[in-house]
């Protein structure tokens, strides 16, 4: 069932016809790494609320899944997915909001950075723990269904040592047994942390996983912007169909630490220097430019550096969460809400 | 005509079935086989879709009834024996209790733990789990003692808008019988006097209020009169309750039939110590099982639980201070 894409013809091909996937591709990546880049200095400057978790490297592949959502659809990212939250329409400001620790932010200084979501718009805010959220958003997505929703899509991520965890497994597998529209896409990094590969699984490829749990797998070069698209977009829409889980996955290489406060030393140079470290902003700016779109792209960049410039400033202003002002309340029943406070 | 315990647990979940097109049970065994326990019984025939079996996957259970709340229904979990909802734990306490905190949205669910130690089910079925669940914020922790309140307290559950942990007790599930389910109920979150007595306080929880109601028994003869409350919810606590009454007796002694460490008796204690003191004319005590592993053997697991015998005698020791 796996079908290994690599061909970035392919790719070439399909998006031509349909300029629009890749503009917003584009978008979404540049938004995503001009503000990381911002988050990264900000994080320096001791402006951070908490961790800074960075998808330098992965925008490619993370944004293909946003792009290839849409209203009605479930979002639920990990940490390396700012691109694909940008793409399926989490406003930016948040993101900033969330780091900061604005008051106004999703979670209103209750949680923070890469744990914000908002349920309104189909964003799951994802636990740390990994593999959680494969079970939630199949539970979504049973829940869609039986409130008799129709041609809804569920995506989720996961990195390849989040693979490893009993939660990703059993969470495929319900989706499986249950076939529900989801689209699991894993970014195989080669590192969990500082873990390689050789130290998280013994099989020689996560995709031959797919016929295990089954339900269809691709197989993606997650540094072509043009092939994830295709990839992600196929899988999307064979969730669509009602072809049931899709388990995509793509390499690539992380282009920063684990969190910024890890320096990655302990990345191979020589995967490094392979195609497989190769920049996907670089490949997506060159593909763009063989389309003749060079000067949109530059226009693009420099409207995402005005919009990340504009939400830092305004959210700096923003009031901070206050402990007086705060409920302190865990349950949401308002009869009960003074016994339960109690305890 | 007579209901059981488990007769209530199922006519509840087949009344929050009828009444609420959001409501679905998912676990284990428990559509055209009815459950291990038979608690949804003839359910998946009446309720078609809405009863679904699930893979042994008690995380994955766990978690996708937390997706399934938070777009707006309202799954009853069943877990196959409480003592496998460890696996589900990370699911529950990291998840389903922190979606409201976190979210402002929230997260309609129950899990269903057959709880509690039942003559010759050894360590792996047999624990009680309400105090690990009720230490996390986010949850509400429920032991109904009785059948009146296994369906009431099940269907209070079920409408509430937070994740609830509902511990039924194995032992009262096939013995425990009313006359009829009850037409009207004390709010879930009350504690109820079962017993009502001036000399001594004795809280007690689920099966443990049916041994404590039996040492009340066994006192009433050598003419002490207990007090049995019956806590029925014990996150949140009903403190006031437990306070009133030891300030009728002057006397406590909190039982439990989890572990001694920690736990709901000890909270209990704790509460009525610091909040109570003046009220006291004796040290407030506990009543735990040993600190080992639940014995499989009748033998050894009547001596590691609390009985009315042993809840008589510790009674009668805060009698005697
Ligand atoms: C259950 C669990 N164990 C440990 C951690 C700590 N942790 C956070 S990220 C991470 C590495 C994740 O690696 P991978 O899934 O490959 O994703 P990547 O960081 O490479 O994107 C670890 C160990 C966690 N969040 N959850």
């Amino acid at each position: 069932m796996a079908t290994r894409t690599m061909d970035r013809e392919v790719g070439k091909a399909s998006s031509q016809a349909e300029q629009d996937p890749m503009e917003r591709m584009s978008r979404a990546m540049l938004r995503a790494r001009v503000l990381e880049d911002k988050l990264a200095s900000l994080y320096r400057a001791g402006r951070i609320v908490g961790g800074v978790y960075l998808g330098r490297g992965q925008e490619g592949l993370s944004a293909a899944g946003g792009v290839a959502l849409r209203k009605g659809d479930v979002l639920a990212p990990l940490i390396r997915d700012m691109a694909g939250r940008l793409g399926f329409g989490e406003p930016l400001v948040d993101a900033v909001r969330a780091y900061l620790g604005s008051k106004l932010g999703p979670m209103k200084g209750r949680d923070g950075n890469i744990h914000r979501g908002d349920l309104s718009r189909g964003i799951l805010p994802m636990i740390s723990h990994l593999g959680a959220m494969v079970s939630a958003t199949a539970g979504v997505l049973l829940a869609k269904r039986m409130k008799k929703e129709k041609g809804f899509v569920g995506l989720t991520s996961a990195g390849d040592g989040a693979t490893s965890t009993g939660s990703f497994h059993e969470g495929l597998n319900v989706a499986a047994v249950e076939k529900l529209p989801l689209v699991v896409v894993v970014a195989d990094n080669g590192y969990a942390y500082s873990t390689p590969n050789d130290r998280q699984f013994a099989c020689t490829d996560l995709l031959d996983r797919a016929k295990g749990y089954g339900v269809e797998g691709h197989g993606v070069d997650g540094t072509d912007p043009e092939a994830c698209w295709e990839v992600v977009g196929r899988a999307v829409q064979r969730a669509r169909e009602g072809a049931g889980p899709q388990l995509v996955v793509g390499r690539l290489l992380r282009l920063c630490g684990h969190g910024e406060h890890d320096d990655g030393l302990y990345i191979d140079k020589k995967m490094k220097s392979s195609d497989r470290g190769r920049d996907c902003m670089e490949v997506l700016r060159d593909q763009m430019k063989s389309r003749g779109l060079g000067k949109d792209w530059d226009r693009w960049e420099k409207e995402a550096q005005e919009e990340v410039e504009g939400a830092v400033k305004k959210v700096a202003e923003e009031p901070l969460p206050d402990p007086f002002e705060e409920d302190w309340r865990a349950t949401a029943m308002v009869g009960a809400a003074e016994a339960v406070q109690k305890g | 005509m007579s209901v059981t315990y488990l007769d209530a647990i199922r006519a509840a979940q087949e009344k929050a079935l009828e009444d609420d097109p959001s409501v679905f049970i998912y676990g284990q065994d428990v559509g055209k086989f009815g459950g291990a326990f038979k608690a949804t019984k003839n359910l998946a025939e009446k309720f078609p879709g809405r009863v679904i079996d699930s893979p042994i996957s008690e995380d994955a259970m766990v978690g996708l009834a937390v997706g399934a709340a938070m777009e707006g229904m309202r799954p009853v979990v069943e877990m196959q024996f409480a003592d496998f909802s460890t696996v589900g734990l990370n699911q529950m306490l990291n998840h389903a209790a922190t979606t409201y905190w976190r979210t402002g949205r929230p997260c309609p669910m129950v899990l269903r733990l057959p709880s509690g130690g039942t003559p010759g089910s050894g360590p792996f079925h047999s624990q009680s789990m309400e105090a690990i669940y009720a230490h996390y914020p986010g949850l509400v922790v429920m032991t109904p003692a009785t059948v009146e309140d296994a369906y009431s307290m099940l269907l209070e559950a079920i409408a509430m808008p937070d994740p609830v942990v509902f511990c039924e007790h194995k032992l009262l599930y096939y013995h425990l019988k009313a006359k009829s389910l009850p037409a009207e109920a004390v709010p879930a979150f009350k504690a109820h006097v079962a017993r009502p007595g001036r000399d001594v306080t004795c809280v007690a929880y689920s099966a443990m209020v049916h041994e404590a109601l039996a040492a009340a028994d066994e006192l009433a003869g050598e003419g002490y009169e207990t007090e049995v409350v019956d806590l029925r919810t014990v996150k949140p606590l009903d403190t006031d309750t437990i306070l009133a009454s030891v300030a009728r007796t002057g006397r406590l002694l909190a039982v439990g039939e989890s572990w001694p460490w920690g736990g709901v008796s000890a909270e209990v204690v704790s509460r009525v110590a610091s909040e109570g003191f003046e009220l006291l004319d004796a040290p407030p005590r506990r009543l735990n099982a040993k600190d080992t592993p639940i014995p499989y053997h009748p033998n050894l697991w009547s001596a590691h639980r609390p009985t009315a015998v042993r809840i008589a005698e510790a009674l009668r020791e805060v009698l005697r201070y």
